[in-house]
């Protein structure tokens, strides 16, 4: 009912207004209800800071592979205080570790992949007019943006900003007399992360009203592309996980204020013998890895989601299995809230618990593995065409498999003792998230790139921003398992330690650390042109055509022209499942959603 | 200053040169009637082959890397639990590298056969679940191999240690490791991070030490009755801030010894002596080979993790909570370094958990001896018991009935912190 109201109310509205159209220039471009623009807007907060974390990364980078060597590129970023004499300091090391972890899992693929893509995609892929609430859509926009400037104003703070890594472990990051960065910076890390998480909730319950309520007529669940369903359940994942994220920096919060106790005990710290009792920082994880956890897969299912669609696209085939995904995504959903102890087992967790969360996590390894399988079927005997979309989708897959296989290795607490905090596990998240769903981002942006801006990207610079990519970042994550394997603490500032007991070890992580460097920096400077071919099509591109990829789903019967209610007319009504690719008997290799059923013809 | 001037110079012609590139591709795109979403036969094909020679660097890389630094880049396990880990860790590496073969042959072989060929259609099939079912099955049972190997050897790993286990503490803070060995009776003392001090550096819980704790709190320099006379002294003129601050000191330590005087009223001398013979050891932890070990864990301040990397050994140390974990060495430290072909060679227990400016240098040596050398090691560290060493003049450790003390007429050795000795290296 309520989406009947919402097309009348809208249509009347466009009827109405028709002779004066134009909207003023704030409410177009900057408070803007539409969910196209606020999916751009998304899109372009999300680069931002992904660009300066990326930067956060090179520069800590430079001091792993140099250690203790004058760098220009050091002392121009971080001038005297932080970098005196072009050395970085060992904290404000700490510092930009902190904060580049936080930027880039949750302002870059938080809100830059689930926030730009929910967006788009969802009102034009179920035949809506806009989201459920364009206001609260909005408001959720802007609560992501001032985070993110509190996020990077706390990097401007005299002490520093937040140094306790970014899972915030308290105490540490309790008492400003530990580290530094836990004064202001980590007041304005905690106040940034709650109006985060206050926009992310409200996005979230608009995405999962708007995909309830506001399909079009024919839109049944089981017609819908697997990009819906995986924002779908990413959404109900953010709305259960992230409130507890909320009440763990709450409680935080109250420590660090009102002198509570919940996460401190028995401390003598600076000289200080502090009064807190029965407080347990063991509390503060099994909080925090409530949340951390699904958001893993937060980050990912709207990746594996766009890659669904961009393979079954352009490999001119329907995605293999799509029940099967659609059970595969609800199975992975669901176990990722009973796995967050995984990164708990020598903690000082109770052992047996300990086991019962390796049965739990392993368990995820199975829907996996059906989706990776799904994908490879999806690819046989297709006729693949590698748009920079596909090449970014396809190494997804490469890249979760990699990432995934390692995951199976640390999910298994006896052999996790011997690797916990260690590279490998840095080696692991990032070829997941840094890759896998960085991957995911791109090959949306690619691909949809003509529906958010009416023009194409230049597909050369893609494809040669897509090598320098794929190279570099394997270059960077791949050898650092290796140092990882070698022993080597994650967090650690100068390896020159190990100079003191085992200089071939010694060696050989600093060998690899430079290799490493060198490749961050290459991937680095590979996102330059995507940069410059992202603004530069923007404004320059080649006018793009209704339906560039001859794709079936709806975002793709709207005009090219972006218009407020997104179908100039009646919304298109839906006949069939968004995967009918080269079906036998049909005159094109791809037939439209809205497309009714020929005579005689069967719905897959 | 010029450098700068230049780089910046050279990435704007940089920007400037990749528009115009771009600019020429599109128009002479336009003159031949070419659209952008339209990919060419020549480029599809041209990536297709890129992802197959890929996918042969990538696993190149994987084999190169392995021959090279190989997962045992840290060398042997040195204890026996470790060298299960490693057996178990083998086993599972084998297993998730050849999934990592197959699929990702399978993956980037797919790509580069079923490229786009003209008249060649796409074969439809949607679903079939056979295959699916054959697919979920078998990651399943793998898994289950996985997940018994796995918790089995978890399950021992972590199970309490026997009677025959020499005890251990590690006591962590920033950014330093000290360890407390049992003594004698192999039982660690009590503690309570109350009583900590200058020569109560662990606060380990005696008749003694709680006397010494309360006398400091009331008596000593930023004891209660000096900051009690700073705010009564009306000759002293205090600004808000420090008066603020100073309460809240006072009433932060009335409170600590409200709790002291209560620790005081239920103490049991009895078990003064599992203290007194405990001794304590700074810098390097000595380790008897072929010993069980039951390592207790506490911290000071913030979380650290004792990390022993070499006998594959790694437990949190959390303030407020005592943490465990047992491993048994088995190969010395002069066995080890012929073994690593490295006369400097040396164990180490590194923190791992980030913990501070200074967390990277955080480690302690370990030395793992032979029997023999372990013995004359603990026969000398014997005689200097933490009794020994900070109460000599305390009531005797075996004494069934002590005496008692008055909290007045402490021990003076007692009272003033004798700095030069608990810093000094052993």
């Amino acid at each position: 009912m309520a989406s009947v109201a919402h097309e009348e109310d809208l249509h009347g509205h466009g009827h109405h207004n028709h002779d004066h159209h134009e909207e003023g220039f704030v409410s177009k471009y900057i408070f803007s209800h539409d969910h196209k623009m606020i999916g751009k807007q998304f899109l372009i907060t999300a680069v931002f800071m992904g660009i300066i974390a990326m930067l956060l990364s090179i520069l800590f980078r430079i001091q792993l592979a140099w250690p203790g060597e004058s760098s220009d590129t050091l002392s121009f970023f971080l001038g005297e205080q932080w970098a005196p004499g072009g050395v970085l300091k060992e904290d404000m090391y700490l510092g930009l570790v902190t904060i580049h972890g936080t930027i880039m899992v949750f302002f870059l693929l938080t809100g830059g992949l689930s926030g730009t893509f929910s967006n788009i995609l969802i009102p034009l892929q179920l035949g809506a007019r806009d989201m459920a609430s364009g206001f609260l859509n909005m408001l959720s926009y802007w609560f992501f943006a001032i985070s993110s400037v509190t996020m990077l104003l706390s990097l401007f703070v005299e002490s520093g900003p937040a140094m306790a890594g970014w899972t915030i472990y308290p105490p540490l990051s309790a008492l400003p007399q530990a580290v530094s960065g836990s004064g202001l910076g980590m007041t304005l890390w905690l106040i940034s992360m709650t109006i985060f998480i206050a926009g992310s909730l409200i996005g979230s319950l608009n995405y999962i009203v708007t995909v309830i309520n506001l399909r079009t007529k024919g839109m049944t669940m089981t017609r819908m592309p697997l990009t819906i369903w995986t924002f779908f359940v990413t959404a109900i994942l953010g709305v259960l996980s992230f409130p507890v994220l909320l009440s763990a920096a709450l409680l935080l919060t109250m420590d660090r204020l009102a002198g509570t106790s919940f996460y401190l005990s028995d401390i003598i710290v600076g000289g200080e013998m502090l009064t807190n009792h029965g407080g347990s920082p063991l509390l503060y994880q099994h909080l925090f890895w409530f949340l951390g956890h699904p958001e893993v897969y937060i980050v990912l299912l709207p990746a594996l989601g766009l890659s669904s669609e961009v393979i079954s696209t352009n490999s001119r085939k329907p995605i293999f299995g799509y029940r099967a995904m659609i059970g595969s995504i609800l199975a992975i959903g669901f176990l990722s809230f009973i796995v967050w102890g995984h990164h708990m087992f020598i903690t000082g967790m109770n052992p047996f618990l300990g086991s019962v969360f390796v049965f739990t996590t392993l368990l995820i390894a199975i829907p996996s593995a059906v989706k990776v399988f799904n994908y490879l079927a999806t690819l046989w005997r297709g006729s693949l065409i590698f748009t920079p979309a596909m090449l970014f989708a396809i190494s997804l897959v490469s890249t979760f498999i990699t990432g995934g296989v390692t995951g199976i290795i640390l999910a298994d607490s006896a052999l996790d003792i011997a690797i916990h905090d260690t590279y490998f596990v840095v080696a692991h998240f990032h070829i997941v998230m840094g890759m896998s769903a960085v991957f995911g981002m791109f090959a949306g942006v690619y691909h949809w790139f003509p529906k958010m801006y009416g023009r194409m990207m230049n597909t050369r610079l893609g494809y040669v921003h897509f090598w320098i990519t794929l190279v570099g970042a394997y270059g960077v994550f791949f050898p650092m398992h290796f140092v990882g394997l070698a022993g080597a603490p994650r967090r650690y500032y100068d390896f020159s330690v190990y100079k003191d007991f085992n200089i071939d070890s010694f060696e050989m992580i600093m060998d690899l650390n430079v290799i490493v460097t060198i490749f961050a920096i290459l991937a680095a400077l590979g996102q330059a042109l995507f940069l410059f071919n992202f603004f530069y099509s923007i404004y320059r591109g080649p006018k793009a055509v209704q339906n560039p990829w001859n794709s079936n789903t709806l975002e793709w019967t709207t005009p090219v022209e972006h218009m407020h209610g997104n179908w100039p007319g009646e919304l298109p009504t839906v006949h069939r499942w968004p995967y009918d690719y080269s079906k036998p008997g049909a005159e094109t290799d791809f037939i439209p959603q809205n497309v009714p059923l020929a005579e005689g013809e069967e719905e897959h | 200053m010029e450098s700068k001037l230049i780089i910046l110079l050279v990435v704007i012609i940089a920007a400037v040169a990749i528009a115009q590139l771009v600019r020429v591709y599109e128009l002479s795109s336009k003159l031949r009637g070419k659209n952008e979403h339209e990919i060419n036969q020549k480029d599809n094909n041209f990536n297709a082959l890129l992802l197959l020679i890929f996918m042969f660097l990538q696993f190149f890389g994987f084999i190169y890397l392995m021959l090279v630094y190989g997962w045992t880049g840290r060398g042997e396990a040195a204890s026996i639990q470790g060298k299960e880990t490693d057996w178990l860790l083998s086993l599972n590496f084998i297993i998730v590298s050849t999934m990592f073969f197959f699929t990702n042959a399978l993956l980037f072989y797919f790509s580069y056969k079923y490229v786009r060929k003209p008249g060649v259609k796409a074969f439809y099939y949607p679903h079939n679940n056979k295959l699916e079912m054959f697919w979920t099955v078998v990651p399943a049972c793998i898994l289950a191999v996985i997940i018994i190997l796995g918790l089995k050897s978890w399950n021992e790993i972590t199970s309490v240690s026997g009677s025959d286990a020499k005890v251990v503490e590690l006591y962590s803070k920033q950014f330093d490791w000290t360890a407390r060995y049992a003594g004698k009776n192999n039982r660690l003392g009590k503690f309570d991070y109350k009583l900590t001090s200058d020569n109560n550096e662990l606060g380990l819980v005696t008749k003694n030490t709680i006397d010494t704790a309360i006398f400091h709190m009331l008596k000593g320099v930023t004891g209660i009755e000096s900051i009690q006379t700073k705010l009564n002294d009306p000759s002293i003129i205090l600004s808000d801030s420090v008066r603020i601050s100073l309460e809240k000191k006072l009433s932060s330590k009335e409170r600590l010894i409200r709790l002291m005087y209560q620790m005081k009223e239920n103490h049991d001398t009895k078990v003064d002596g599992d203290a007194w013979d405990d001794f304590i050891q700074k810098d390097t932890l000595y380790l008897c080979v072929n010993q069980l070990y039951e390592f207790k864990f506490r911290s000071r301040d913030v979380l650290h993790s004792a990390y022993f990397p070499h006998f594959r050994a790694q437990m949190n140390t959390v303030p407020g909570l005592t943490t465990r974990f047992k491993f048994t060495p088995d190969i010395t430290t002069n066995e080890m370094k012929i073994k690593m072909k490295n006369e400097n060679f040396n164990y180490i227990l590194m923190c791992n958990k980030i913990c501070g400016a200074s967390h990277y240098k955080m480690n302690m040596k370990v030395i793992v001896l032979s029997k023999a050398d372990y013995i004359k090691w603990e026969a000398k560290k014997m005689k200097e018991t933490f009794k020994d060493k900070y109460f000599p003049a305390a009531a005797p450790a075996k004494s069934p009935n002590p005496v008692p003390v008055d909290s007045t007429a402490v021990d003076s050795s007692a009272v003033l912190p004798e700095k030069k000795d608990s810093n000094k290296k052993v």
